[in-house]
């Protein structure tokens, strides 16, 4: 081959090369939104991971009930390991334009969403036509997902926290399961009694790491009647007597009674791992949190109950509540979004189908009684119809969550910009938590700086 | 036959051979040429999608931010929101005394356990392999068997155990802020030390023997024939490696991660990469991101040049 010709076979090669590549890089084409014989097709995420058996069996069993119902759609599912749970992979997806055409979100996400460029407003596309029980899901719920007046997004889940408590440690202690700390003093003594039974479990157990240590402070704080931010969003509104008041009870647990375990900086994973193996005896969480102690952590629903979250005199003033949902791609065909639509109505908003789908749960001794998630507005004949399916099949004693469940106390929403102001704020918790000498006035301090800054710096 | 010529047909001749000859030469010279090319094609590609272009685009992305899926130039905006983050700072002191750490613990350790090895006349091979081993280890693996056994805070963790056996004090590890720092390193140096004792070992065994007997016959003991023998020979791959572990270690970023599940306590574990893993993936915010990227490459590139300039005219 001649100098020129190896000139052109390089020229080839690397238009090839490159071609190729930006090929594999390019988003994907529109054809790609039907299939050969004419179906549309979405592709949809947060499938359950590959180790929970049994709710991938479920969920593939809802796609092919769901496909037979609806032979004109082709659902492709997407299994995406823990990005329901792990916000730095949702950012990954969310900035690579690798989410799938119905991707999951937090609540807290919409900004972030709407930012990045990739939500679709649905505004017109949600109905009663699309989604039956639409005009029952709880508006606060739904106000979540829009902005300015449009909608970007469905609710599937909504989660307030309460007092997790493990029901064999209590009786270990001589406490009594039934009547669980109502106040922030009672917690404390309980968890000192339940320490003494044995070294090697946590009285209490708190978050101090992975933003989850912001997260807790903020529930706690909203237990005590305060808040993050101020009303209007433009301050931290944190270091006063009710800041103060959390990390002191949290110190004194921690050095005083010496009743939270020595190993601190605990994030999301920790506590749970720790708690399923029976060595946390109470923890703030959401009732679910039950659930995935015993289907992640191999823990037992019967060790475990739900009290109201306790407040520092009587019960808390107010609990966090939070949530998740479905996003809708930008770019997607009208088929695609009705198709959308309606497979979040079929697995996610009809009672007796997909997790409302209660008979199937409880042979499989997959938790039926759980008061969460509440997505329905209270009294609407589809809160009813949930109630009382849920009630005829429930297969976890009803009294783990009735306290709670009895007594609902006012659900207040993450911050703006909550994963930041909870970076910051995990920085106070791991100080009261680590450091028997932490001054809660200088941590307070800092973290409001901190915070205030990060305020400045975002306006 | 006779062949009759033309005067100055030859010269003519021999020219256009000459010419042939050396355009000869360049096609031969262009293929060889073309086919190193080619076989390089690959990597220069892969090099070019996923190490050039990522840089160029979170350099131009330093510059810009994306508000409802619009790009805007906003010039040095970012730099100055993250130069003014409140962990800014802290990351970047936590960042150089991991890489001083580093250099005392982690750079210093494994020239000496070279030495050491090179100088055993037995089990030299099993040695070699037990040291390599760590590097086998898949990094979050080793972090995990520190995390869970060797820092656990209370008395039964391992290296509390072995304090308390000695009746010296415990420590809390990675829930202290003064321990915190230390604790990883001790890690690190653990995780990575068998590639560069094996560095160390090759060129250790290309000193010539002739110098280690003449240091003897004058009468220099071990150290002496360290600093007088081995250090000099082997200064060249100690200055690279220097360099290397400056680099590497300034970007510090596993970890933190899984050692302290982050920051740490109260900071204490915050690195620069850390920070960027922070701003990009759990606050949203990647043009930030991108900004402290920007910022830790000239830093690095900086630190490079000058150290290339001193070594170069030092040698």
């Amino acid at each position: 081959m001649s100098a020129p010709q190896y000139r052109k076979a390089v020229a080839f090669a690397l238009a090839a090369g490159l071609g190729l590549g930006l090929a594999a890089c390019s988003t994907k084409s529109n054809d790609e939104s039907t299939s050969a014989d004419g179906k549309t097709i979405i592709t949809v995420d947060c499938m359950p991971v590959g180790t929970e058996k049994e709710l991938v069996a479920n969920w593939n069993a809802d796609v092919a009930a769901f496909e037979k119902a609806n032979p004109d759609v082709q659902i492709k599912s997407v299994s995406v390991g823990t990005q329901c749970n792990n916000p730095p992979d949702f950012t990954a997806r969310l900035a690579g334009g690798t989410t799938t055409d119905i991707f999951y979100g937090y609540m807290t996400d919409l900004q972030q969403v709407l930012d990045s460029g990739q939500a679709m407003d649905i505004t017109s596309y949600v109905t009663k036509d699309t989604i039956a029980t639409w005009d029952d899901v709880d508006k606060s719920l739904k106000d979540v997902f829009s902005d300015g007046g449009k909608i970007y997004g469905v609710p599937i889940k909504n989660y307030s926290m309460g007092l997790v408590y493990n029901k064999v440690l209590f009786q270990k202690a001589g406490l009594d399961p039934a009547n669980p700390p109502k106040t922030w003093p009672e917690v404390r003594a309980a968890a000192k009694k339940i320490a003494a039974t044995d070294k090697s479990v946590a009285g209490y157990a708190e978050y101090s790491a992975g933003n989850t240590g912001g997260w807790h402070f903020t529930a706690e704080i909203y237990s005590q009647g305060g808040q993050v931010l101020t009303e209007d969003g433009k301050k931290a509104d944190f270091n006063n007597a009710q800041g103060k008041q959390v990390l002191q009870n949290l110190k004194d647990m921690r050095y005083t009674d010496n009743s939270m375990g020595s190993r601190q900086l605990l994030q999301w994973g920790d506590l749970l791992t720790n708690a399923a193996a029976g060595k946390v005896g109470m923890f703030v969480g959401a009732p679910d949190t039950t659930q995935q102690i015993v289907s992640q952590f191999k823990g037992k629903y019967e060790d475990w109950a739900v009290a109201p979250l306790p407040g520092q005199d009587g019960l808390a003033k107010a609990t966090l509540g939070g949530g998740d949902g479905y996003f809708f791609k930008k770019g997607l065909t009208d088929a695609q979004v009705k198709a959308g639509l309606k497979w979040i109505a079929f697995e996610k908003l009809t009672v007796g189908k997909g997790q409302f789908d209660y008979p199937r749960a409880k042979p499989q001794n997959y938790p039926v009684g759980l008061p969460q998630p509440l997505l329905f507005t209270k009294d609407s004949p589809t809160a009813k119809a949930e109630y009382d399916l849920r009630k005829a099949n429930a297969n976890v004693d009803p009294t783990i969550y009735s306290l709670f469940e009895n007594q609902q106390l006012p659900i207040k929403g993450e911050p703006a910009n909550a994963q930041a102001i909870y970076a910051v704020l995990d920085s106070a918790m791991s100080g009261v938590l680590t450091d028997p000498n932490a001054n809660i006035d200088a941590l307070l301090k800092t973290a409001e700086d901190k915070v205030n800054q990060l305020i400045t710096a975002g306006s | 036959m006779a062949t009759i010529t033309a005067p100055g047909t030859t010269e003519k001749l021999s020219r256009s051979t000459t010419a042939s000859r050396a355009s000869a030469r360049r096609g031969r010279k262009v293929r060889d040429n073309l086919t190193g090319h080619l076989f390089l094609l690959g990597a220069v590609l892969c090099f070019a999608l996923f190490t050039w272009y990522p840089m160029i685009r979170g350099i131009i992305m330093s510059f810009q931010k994306t508000k409802r899926g619009v790009t805007t130039w906003v010039g040095l905006d970012n730099y100055t929101r993250i130069v003014a983050d409140p962990s800014f700072w802290p990351a970047w002191r936590n960042t150089v005394y991991f890489t001083l750490l580093a250099l005392i613990i982690g750079y210093a350790v494994p020239f000496f356990v070279a030495i050491l090895l090179n100088e055993l006349r037995h089990a030299k091979g099993y040695l070699r392999v037990l040291v390599y081993l760590p590097v086998m280890l898949p990094p979050a693996s080793a972090l995990f068997l520190f995390k869970f056994y060797a820092y656990d805070p209370s008395d039964a963790g391992l290296f509390n155990a072995v304090l308390k056996a000695l009746h010296l004090p415990t420590s809390q590890w990675m829930q202290s802020p003064t321990a915190t720092m230390p604790a990883m390193v001790i890690a690190s140096t653990w995780m990575n030390m068998g590639g560069a004792v094996l560095i160390y070992l090759a060129s250790l065994q290309n000193i010539p023997g002739e110098l280690y007997e003449a240091a003897e016959l004058d009468g220099a003991g071990l150290w002496r024939r360290i600093w007088n023998v081995t250090i000099p020979q082997t200064k060249l791959i100690l200055g690279l490696l220097a360099m290397m572990q400056i680099v590497a270690t300034m970007q510090v970023f596993i970890e933190p991660l899984i050692l302290a599940n982050g920051a740490g306590t109260q900071d204490s574990a915050t690195t620069v990469a850390y920070l960027i893993y922070q701003h990009g993936f759990y606050q949203n915010d990647l043009n930030g991101a991108a900004a402290l990227g920007v910022i830790t490459l000239v830093a690095l590139a900086a630190f490079s040049a000058v150290y290339l300039r001193l070594t170069t005219k030092n040698d």
